[in-house]
C-alpha cells in the first residue's frame, strides 16, 4: 500500500526586540549566566509584567507578511506547568484569541507552486536554559526567560520533507526580511516543531500523529521528516498502531525516539492573564503597521527584473538573502551598473566568502567599496582581471578603499600610449615569426602577441589600447 | 458533587502537591462541600453573558522597547536554596 | 503624658507642627507600645524598631530645620507582610517564604518613603492572605486587641491589630475578598479598599490578581483620606493601574451628606446577622437621616452568588500565582527529596499550610481540562452579572450601606473545622472585590461582649471621595472612632 504523509509545523521565532517581553532586561544572546535578569523575569513574588510595544508590532508585522488576518482584539493567557526553566511556573502566551489568524504562504516546490495555510500566530515568552552538569544536577540560567517569541502554527498542508524544508526556509527568509527576527539558527532564535502522520494514499481520514520538537537546522528538519514518515509507514505495514507522542530527534544518530518521560498528562489549565490587559489594534493601526513592512522577496524579485533589467535567475539569487539584496541595492544607488554588480555578488564574491568562512551577511567591505571597484573598471583604471585580484585584497584589508589598493600596488592600467607603444614595438621586433604568421593569414598570432604584452606590463596594459597598437605595429612591419 | 480519591490525586499531581490517605479523605470532603456550595451558580442563566476578565476597561498598556537595569548576580542568587557557577541548581532534569 | 501611641496621624502631625513633640518621641512611643503589647497581640512578623528609631532621630534635625514635608512625614507605619521590601523579610506568613528577602520594593513602600514615612514593621496575616482570622499564619498567632481570646480577623489581621493597639499609627493591608474591611471591623478601626487599579499592586505578593487591592488601616476617617491620598496614583510597573485620575479625598471630606442618597438592601440583613449589628445599622440610618441624607431601599439579588463566584475566581488565580513557589530560585526547599518532581512536591507540600493547599487544589480543579467552562468561566460570567447589578444599584443611590460582617469577632478555632463557615465571614465584603469598586469599613460601637462592630459603605468605581465624606459625617456624629482597645499593660 502507498501512503500519504501529512505534515504540520509549529515554528518558534525570537523577536528582534532590544528588551524582553515583560521587563526591560536585554535580550542579547551569549551573556554570562543569570546576568540578564530582574525580579520580573525571575518570577519573584509580587512582580508584574508590562508588555513590550515592539512585540505587538513585530507579531502583527509577521502576520501581515504571512497574509494573516490581524485581530482587532486579542489577549494574553497563562499556560500552567512546572519546569525549572519556567520561573513563574506558567508561560504567558495566547490561547483562544491570538494576534494573527488564517494566513497563507505560497512556496515554489519542484512540483510547482503550493499553498500552505497558517492557522495562527501568537505571542509568548521564551523559557530559560538548563545546563546539565555531570555531577547529577542541572543548572538554571534565566537569561532567555522572557525573550519574546512568536509561534507560527500551520495547517497540515505539507506532504514531504523537501516541501517542509522549502516552507521553513521561506518562513525564515520572510521573518528575516521584515526584521521581525534575526533567525539565527545557531543561537536558537528560530526552531521548528513538526507534527507528522501518515495515511493510506487518498484516504481522507488523518492518521495518528507524532511531534518532534526543536529541530534547529533545515537539514535536521528534512532528515527528521524523512525518518519519521518512513518509521510510521513501516509500523503500519507491520500492522502496528502509531502512538500519539512527542519524539526526540537525534540528529547525530539520525533517528527519532520516544520521550516517555514527557508523556504525563498535559493539562495546561489556560486562563486569561489577569495581570495584562487586552491588545486592541484598530484597522487604522494595522494599516499603519503594514506601511512599515519592508518589501518582501517576491515583490523585490519582480522589481529587480523590471527596473534593473536583471535576469530572473539573478533576481532570485539576490533577493533570497536580505543582506545580499541590501548590499546590491546600496551598490546600485552608488553606481548604475546593476548587471555588473549582480555578477560580482553572484560570481566573484561567493567563493571568497567561502574561503574566508563568511556568510552573505558578513561581506567584510562596504557596498561603497564594491561600487568604487566597479567604477575603476568602468573608467579604464583597471581591467576586470586586475579587479579580481583587488577584490581578493579587499577581503584581506576591508578597510582599504579599492583605489588605495590599486595605487599601493601600482595596478593601474598603462593608458600612456607612448610607454605602451615602446613596449609593443620591442615585442613585435622580437617576434618576427608572429608577424610572418599574421601576414600569412594566421590571425591567432595576435593572441600570442597580446599575451606577451600583458606579461611584459604585468597585466596593466589596457587591453583595447594594446590591441590597437599591436595591429598598427604589425601592419607597419608587414608594410615595411 | 463528590470528588473521588483519583480526582484528588490527579489534581494534586498537577499542582505538585501530595497528600496522605487521611489528608486525601479530608480534602475529598472539603472540596466536595465547596463544589456543592458553588453549584448555586448553576441557578443563574448565563448563556448570553460575556465573562468579565478585567473590571477595568484598560487596553494596550504597553512599555517602550528600552533596555533598563538588571539585577546584580549576587542579588539574583541571594535567595536561592542552591546555587552553583552563578546559576540555580536543581536535581538532575531527565529529558 | 502625651499618650502619643493612641493619637491619630493627623493629631501627631499637628503636635509636631506645633513643636509639641518630635519624630523621635513619636517613634519611641510606638516602640514602647510594641514592647508592651506585642507579646500578647503578636501583630508583627518582623519589627524594625531600632531601624525606625534611627530614622526618626535623623528626622528630628531635618524637621527642626525645614519643617514637615506633609502629614505623613516622620510618622511610623506598618506594612502587611505580603508587600515586598528590599532586604527586609517578606514572608506572607508562610513557611515557604519564611526566609525570603526581596531584592526590590513594592510601589506603595516607595510612595510612603517619599512622604517621609518610617517603616516600623511587617504585619502578620493569613498565609498568602487566605483566611479571615489570621489563624492560617504559619508564623504568628495574632490576637484581637479588644480581647485576646478572639481573632483579629483576616487576612490583614496583623495590620488591623497593630493599629487598634496603638502599635502603628497607620498600616497598609491588602483586600482580595474583605481582607482589610473584615479585620478593620473586628478590631474597631477604619479600613478602606479602594477601586481596583487605583493603588499599584507592584510588589504585592499576588493571591488573586484580578481581585487584590492594597488599602489602609487608620484610627479615623481623616487619617484614611490622608493615607489613601498618599498611596493612590498611576504606576507604569502595573499594567492594571489606572492612568492618572485625581480623586480629591481631602478638600470636601467634612462637607456633610446633605442630599446624598444612601442605599440600604434587605439582602444584607438575612438570618445570621447579629442583632447588635442590625441595631447599629438602624442607628446609622437614623444618623444619616438626621444629617440630611436620603435613605433609599435598593435590590441586591446577587449576594448569594458573589461568594461562590469569588471562591472559584480567587482560587483559580491563586493556584497559578502560587505555582512559582517551587524551591528553585527563592523560598524554602525541602531537605530530603528524590529527584526534581519530588523536590517540587515535598517543598510545596511542606511549605504551604492546609488552607493554602485546599485553595490551590480547588483552583487547579476549577481550571483543569473539562471543568473550565463549568467553574471558572461560569464564575467570570457571574462576575459580569454582579457588576451589572451594582451599576443598577448606583443609578438609584450614591452609596450602599451594609454591615461589614454578619457577626463580631469569634474565638480561636471556632470556624477552623469547617472551611465553608470561615468563608462565610466574607459574605458582605466579597461582592465589592468582584466588581472592583471601593468600600470602607468604619467602627460602629461595641457589642455586649465589648467587641467592635463595623459598617461598610461601598460606592461606584472612583467614588472614594463620596465614601469618605459619608464615613466622616457618621464618625463626627458618633465618635466611635475615639474608642481605643483596652491595653494589656494598664
Amino acid at each position: 500500500m502507498e501512503y500519504d504523509i501529512v505534515i504540520g509545523m509549529e515554528i518558534h521565532a525570537e523577536l528582534a526586540t532590544k528588551s524582553k517581553i515583560f521587563c526591560s532586561c536585554p535580550t542579547e544572546f551569549g551573556a554570562d549566566e543569570n546576568t540578564h535578569a530582574c525580579p520580573v523575569c525571575l518570577g519573584m513574588p509580587g512582580v508584574l509584567p508590562v508588555l513590550n510595544e515592539k512585540v505587538v508590532e513585530y507579531a502583527a508585522m509577521a502576520g501581515l507578511a504571512l497574509n494573516c488576518k490581524i485581530a482587532n482584539f486579542s489577549k494574553m493567557d497563562r499556560k500552567n506547568y512546572f519546569y525549572p526553566d519556567l520561573p513563574k511556573a506558567y508561560q504567558t502566551s495566547q490561547f483562544d484569541l491570538p494576534i494573527c489568524t488564517g494566513g497563507t504562504v505560497t512556496i515554489d516546490t519542484p512540483d510547482g507552486k503550493k499553498d500552505v495555510g497558517i492557522t495562527r500566530i501568537h505571542i509568548e515568552e521564551d523559557a530559560g536554559k538548563l545546563i546539565h552538569e555531570g555531577g547529577g544536577g542541572t543548572l538554571v540560567d534565566v537569561n532567555r526567560c522572557g525573550v519574546p517569541l512568536i509561534e507560527i502554527v500551520t495547517e497540515p498542508d505539507l506532504t514531504n520533507a523537501e516541501d517542509a524544508r522549502i516552507f521553513a526556509e521561506k518562513i525564515r527568509d520572510t521573518l528575516e526580511y521584515t526584521g521581525v527576527s534575526d533567525c539565527k539558527m545557531q543561537e536558537g532564535s528560530i526552531r521548528f516543531d513538526v507534527n507528522l502522520s501518515v495515511k493510506p494514499k487518498g484516504s481522507t481520514e488523518l492518521g495518528t500523529r507524532t511531534e518532534m520538537k526543536n529541530l534547529n537546522s533545515f537539514r535536521a528538519l528534512m532528515r527528521a521528516v524523512q525518518y519519521e514518515s518512513k518509521r510510521q509507514i513501516i509500523e503500519l505495514k507491520k500492522g502496528n498502531r502509531i502512538i500519539q507522542e512527542t519524539r526526540k530527534w537525534d540528529d547525530a544518530k539520525g533517528v527519532s525516539s520516544s520521550m516517555r518521560s514527557k508523556e504525563e498528562a498535559h493539562d495546561y489549565r489556560y486562563f486569561p492573564e489577569p495581570d495584562l490587559v487586552p491588545i486592541v489594534l484598530s484597522d487604522e493601526r494595522i494599516e499603519e503597521i503594514r506601511s512599515t513592512l519592508p518589501e518582501l522577496p517576491e515583490a523585490k524579485r519582480l522589481r529587480y527584473v523590471n527596473d534593473f533589467g536583471l535576469p530572473e535567475y539573478d533576481a532570485e539569487v539576490l533577493t533570497a538573502k536580505k543582506a545580499l539584496s541590501d548590499f546590491f541595492e546600496e551598490s546600485v544607488a552608488l553606481i548604475d551598473e546593476p548587471k555588473m554588480i549582480s555578477n560580482w555578488l553572484m560570481v566573484e564574491i561567493p567563493p571568497l566568502l567561502k574561503e574566508h568562512e563568511l556568510t552573505a551577511e558578513e561581506i567584510p567591505f562596504t557596498p561603497a567599496s564594491l561600487a568604487e571597484l566597479i567604477g575603476l573598471i568602468q573608467d579604464g583604471t583597471i581591467s576586470g582581471k586586475i579587479a579580481k585580484s583587488v577584490l581578493a585584497d579587499m577581503f584581506e584589508a576591508p578597510e582599504k578603499a579599492p583605489k588605495t589598493i590599486v595605487d599601493e600596488k601600482g595596478l593601474a592600467q598603462m593608458n600612456d600610449s607612448g610607454e605602451l607603444e615602446a613596449i609593443i614595438e620591442k615585442i613585435v621586433d622580437e617576434n618576427p615569426k608572429s608577424v610572418e604568421d599574421i601576414a600569412g593569414g594566421n590571425k591567432k598570432a595576435y593572441g600570442f602577441l597580446t599575451g606577451q604584452v600583458m606579461k611584459a606590463t604585468k597585466g596593466k596594459a589596457n587591453p583595447q589600447e594594446a590591441n590597437k597598437i599591436i595591429r598598427e605595429k604589425v601592419q607597419a612591419k608587414i608594410d615595411s | 458533587m463528590k470528588i473521588s480519591k483519583e480526582e484528588v490525586g490527579y489534581v494534586a499531581d498537577l499542582a505538585r502537591l501530595s497528600f496522605d490517605e487521611a489528608q486525601t479523605e479530608k480534602l475529598q470532603g472539603d472540596l466536595s462541600a465547596v463544589l456543592d456550595y458553588v453549584a448555586a451558580l448553576e441557578k443563574l442563566d448565563t448563556t448570553d453573558v460575556k465573562p468579565t476578565e478585567h473590571v477595568l476597561e484598560l487596553v494596550n498598556v504597553l512599555r517602550p522597547d528600552v533596555v533598563g537595569e538588571t539585577l546584580p548576580i549576587d542579588k539574583v542568587l541571594a535567595n536561592a536554596p542552591e546555587a552553583e557557577n552563578n546559576a540555580f541548581r536543581v536535581p538532575r532534569v531527565v529529558e | 503624658m502625651k499618650d502619643l501611641a493612641n493619637k491619630t496621624v493627623t493629631e501627631l502631625h499637628a503636635l509636631m507642627a506645633a513643636g509639641d513633640t518630635t519624630p523621635s518621641e513619636i517613634t519611641k512611643a510606638v516602640a514602647v507600645r510594641i514592647a508592651e503589647e506585642e507579646p500578647v497581640v503578636e501583630a508583627y512578623v518582623t519589627t524594625l524598631v531600632d531601624q525606625a528609631e534611627e530614622e526618626a532621630s535623623a528626622c528630628d534635625a531635618r524637621v527642626k530645620e525645614h519643617g514637615l514635608a506633609g502629614t505623613l512625614d516622620a510618622i511610623p507605619y506598618a506594612l502587611k507582610d505580603n508587600m515586598c521590601t528590599d532586604g527586609i523579610l517578606t514572608t506572607c506568613s508562610s513557611k515557604i517564604l519564611s526566609n525570603f528577602k526581596p531584592p526590590y520594593n513594592c510601589t506603595v513602600y516607595n510612595r510612603l518613603e517619599d512622604k517621609g514615612g518610617i517603616l516600623i514593621g511587617k504585619t502578620n496575616m493569613d498565609e498568602f492572605a487566605m483566611g479571615s482570622s489570621c489563624e492560617t499564619s504559619a508564623l504568628r498567632r495574632t490576637t484581637n486587641p479588644w480581647n485576646p481570646e478572639y481573632v483579629p480577623g483576616g487576612s490583614s489581621g496583623g495590620s488591623a491589630a497593630a493599629v487598634a493597639s496603638g502599635m502603628a499609627p497607620y498600616a497598609l493591608g491588602s483586600d482580595t475578598g474583605g481582607s482589610i474591611r473584615q479585620p478593620a471591623a473586628l478590631c474597631g478601626v477604619v479600613g478602606m479598599k479602594p477601586t481596583y487599579g487605583l493603588v499599584s499592586r507592584y510588589g504585592l505578593v499576588a493571591f488573586a490578581s484580578s481581585l487584590d487591592q492594597i488599602g489602609t488601616f487608620t484610627k479615623d476617617v481623616e487619617d484614611c483620606a490622608v493615607v489613601m491620598d498618599a498611596i493612590v496614583g498611576h504606576d507604569a510597573k502595573d499594567s492594571t493601574s489606572v492612568p492618572e485620575q485625581h480623586i480629591d479625598m481631602l478638600t470636601g471630606l467634612k462637607s456633610g451628606v446633605k442630599g446624598m442618597k444612601i442605599g440600604i438592601s434587605q439582602a444584607f440583613m438575612g438570618e445570621g446577622l447579629q442583632d447588635e449589628i442590625r441595631k447599629s445599622l438602624d442607628e446609622a440610618i437614623r444618623v444619616y437621616t438626621e444629617l440630611g441624607a436620603e435613605i433609599v431601599d435598593v435590590d441586591f439579588t446577587m449576594l448569594d452568588y458573589a461568594l461562590p463566584a469569588y471562591y472559584l475566581i480567587a482560587s483559580a488565580e491563586a493556584s497559578s500565582n502560587l505555582a512559582r513557589y517551587d524551591g528553585v530560585r527563592y523560598g524554602v526547599r525541602a531537605e530530603d527529596y528524590d529527584g526534581l518532581v519530588d523536590m517540587y512536591v515535598k517543598s510545596r507540600s511542606e511549605g504551604f499550610g492546609d488552607e493554602v493547599k485546599r485553595r490551590i487544589m480547588l483552583g487547579t480543579y476549577a481550571l483543569s481540562a473539562g471543568y473550565y467552562d463549568a467553574y471558572y468561566k461560569k464564575a467570570m460570567k457571574v462576575r459580569t452579572l454582579i457588576i451589572q447589578e451594582y451599576k443598577k444599584v448606583y443609578q438609584s443611590c450614591d452609596l450602599l450601606l451594609t454591615p461589614t460582617t454578619a457577626t463580631t469577632s469569634f474565638k480561636f478555632g471556632e470556624r477552623t473545622a469547617n472551611p465553608l463557615e470561615m468563608y462565610l465571614s466574607d459574605l458582605y465584603t466579597v461582592p465589592v472585590n468582584i466588581a472592583g469598586i471601593p468600600a470602607v469599613s468604619i467602627p460602629a460601637g461595641l457589642d455586649a461582649k465589648g467587641l467592635p462592630i463595623g459598617l461598610q459603605l461601598a460606592g461606584p468605581a472612583f467614588s472614594e471621595d463620596t465614601i469618605l465624606k459619608a464615613a466622616w459625617a457618621y464618625e463626627d456624629q458618633t465618635r466611635y472612632t475615639d474608642l481605643r482597645a483596652p491595653l494589656q499593660k494598664k
